[in-house]
């Protein structure tokens, strides 16, 4: 029998683009290879709520994009410094507790009461966690975790801001549209400016914190105050998503420190591929929506959610954005060995 | 009058558990000089280290840096005061390119107050001026060297980058953890010539080695440390004659001998 020996051979593309210098501009074509890709995904964004059916639908990309806010935060935080933050529900719960406070006891347009939240959402959050951040890796992860679950019971059992009934009335956004294209807008401006964050030079100090934080310190640097101010970017961001997401439902309560908002990005995250930035953005595209159309199923969602979700573990660990990238970026042929 | 040394180490203890890793350490160093500490393994030489600049805490004793007690400081502020260190293992950030290693010192508050290697840190682009250091310490400028990802690099450009990390804070003193284990000796005969320009460059260094030949030829002062006491001190030729030094280091055999194998 004749068994043929072949290999997988990869060739990167021969276009000098991607060496992020002034090569750029060297062809249409070339200019065309680097800036599709993001022309798609912008128009595609902005396209995305015209093409929806109806309200309904309209309001999953709504809150799509909500969860993309949270997953890109999550994987800045634990991609770029190193800290695996299951808070993703604490930075929901108090963006959106403050918005609605400000909202329901001041009268302050959603549009005052959002950015405020963000900024002093990511102040009290980085308050709270700086004293975990000397822990690392799994640590981190478990305490963070603790956070959402404890501001919850504690509402609870004080029977504090709204206690279990949650504060009612909070004010919506001026009209659907511009509660859908502030989202949106939102996920892109985090996308793009976070990417360009990382490859700044305060960005590369993040990203050192989490190759080698002893090295870090023996340059001069305190590693806790990077941490703190990464913490805070990311806080911060995610409070914002929290603050949309309540003038959305107009109601805020102890359902927005759910686990979801902590497991969905992480998920989200491994589908895409970490550490690409797109990746969870898209990873929230996916896992949503098929949430949504899983209800028929009832409870057995959790099933077929479960199924798709170790599938893509199982054959794409690397994620869809890892495995698109190097499909785009390279060319791969069967050469005989 | 006798000018104040630079750092002074005075009576430093630190116990792991029941076992006394360094034993009342004393010495000091001169502002110029190049001080040599030599060892068995085991005998504490990283753990002085490791002390002297904040990495673990020291049980008790003082280490004073240019007239200021920096006992129980955090390492990121004796970095700050100009003591920089490199590490035995070597602890580039893996995932970033050569150059790329040479910002985040450059970042660093020191070098944004004093302008880090030669005032490039706060003037110019980091990036550049990270390329302008790894020039100076051995990376050609116009190869893609510099460019790789500090992961893919050697183990002779590795310490080098160890090095030129400490030189961009612009720092008095450098203690090198071993900076030519592992190294040929090829790599090593390339090193030499960069750590007697620091010592033209004013800069004090601490150096511990196991290369005795090498290490010999740069340093002007040698210290010997046996289970973390110091056995003797003194000028190369000193330590090397010293019966106490044979014994414990060498054990019987002849010191030429082994600088011939070393």
């Amino acid at each position: 029998m004749n068994v043929e020996q072949r290999r997988k051979e990869r060739l990167d593309r021969g276009i000098k683009v991607r060496s992020d210098t002034i090569y750029a501009l060297m062809s249409v074509r070339e200019l065309a290879y680097l800036t599709l890709p993001r022309f798609v995904l912008i128009a595609g964004m902005l396209v995305l709520p015209l093409a929806m059916p109806g309200m309904y639908w309209q309001r999953v990309v709504s809150i799509v994009c909500i969860y993309a806010i949270l997953a890109l935060s999550f994987d800045f935080l634990a991609h770029f410094v190193g800290l695996v933050s299951l808070g993703g529900a604490f930075f929901i719960g108090v963006g959106g507790y403050i918005t609605a406070l400000l909202n329901t006891n001041f009268g302050m347009s959603p549009l005052l009461s959002v950015p405020i939240a963000a900024v002093a959402g990511g102040l009290i959050c980085t308050l709270l966690l700086l004293p975990c951040l000397p822990l690392r890796g799994v640590y981190f992860a478990i305490v963070t975790l603790m956070y959402p679950l404890a501001m919850a019971r504690i509402i609870e059992a004080l029977d504090i801001l709204g206690g279990t009934d949650g504060i009612m009335g909070v004010g919506s956004f001026p009209n659907r549209w511009v509660e859908q294209y502030l989202v949106i807008a939102m996920v892109l401006v985090f996308l793009f400016g976070i990417r360009r964050l990382v490859n700044q030079d305060i960005g590369l100090v993040f990203r050192a914190v989490k190759d080698n934080d002893q090295a870090v310190k023996a340059s001069g640097i305190s590693i806790t105050l990077y941490k703190a101010v990464a913490v805070f970017i990311a806080s911060g961001i995610g409070c914002l998503s929290g603050a949309c997401l309540v003038h959305i439902y107009m109601w805020s309560g102890i359902s927005l420190f759910a686990l979801d908002f902590s497991i969905l990005p992480i998920a989200a995250t491994v589908i895409g591929g970490s550490g690409t930035l797109v990746g969870p953005v898209l990873g929230c595209f996916i896992l949503v929506p098929i949430s949504e159309l899983l209800r028929a199923f009832g409870t057995l969602r959790i099933v077929f959610y479960s199924l798709i979700l170790v599938g893509f573990v199982v054959f794409r660990s690397e994620g869809i954005m890892v495995y698109g990238q190097r499909k785009y970026h390279q060319i791969e042929r069967w050469v005989k060995v | 009058m006798r000018e104040e040394p630079i750092l002074r180490v005075i009576d430093v203890t630190k116990a792991f558990g029941g076992i006394l890793a360094l034993n009342r350490l004393s010495f000091h160093v001169a502002e110029g000089d190049i001080l040599g500490i030599i060892g068995p393994n085991g005998s504490g030489k990283t753990t002085v280290v490791n002390c002297i600049t904040g990495f673990i805490r020291m049980s008790s004793g003082r280490v004073i840096f240019r007239g200021k007690d920096i006992s129980g400081k955090a390492p990121h502020k004796i970095a700050d005061m100009g003591l920089a260190r490199t590490f035995q293992i070597m602890r580039p950030y893996y995932s970033l390119p050569a150059y790329k290693n040479l910002v985040i010192p450059l970042f660093s508050p020191r070098a944004k107050r004093t302008g880090g290697w030669r005032g490039g840190g706060k003037l110019g682009d980091r990036d550049t001026v990270g390329i302008d250091i790894l020039e100076e310490i051995g990376f050609e400028r116009d190869s893609y060297v510099p460019y790789k990802l500090a992961s893919t690099l050697p183990t002779g450009y590795q310490k080098r980058l160890e090095l030129a990390r400490c030189l961009a804070l612009k720092p008095d003193m450098i203690i090198c953890d071993e900076i030519f284990s592992g190294l040929s000796m090829s790599e090593i005969a390339s090193m030499v010539p960069l750590i007697e320009r620091l010592q033209m460059d004013g800069i004090t260094l601490i150096m511990i080695e196991h290369r005795l030949r090498e290490l010999f030829r740069v340093a002007n002062r040698v210290m010997v440390l046996n289970f973390g006491e110091k056995i003797a001190e003194g000028s190369p030729d000193e330590v090397m004659a010293n019966e106490k030094v044979k014994e414990a280091y060498f054990g019987s055999e002849e010191v030429e001998e082994v600088m011939n194998h070393a």
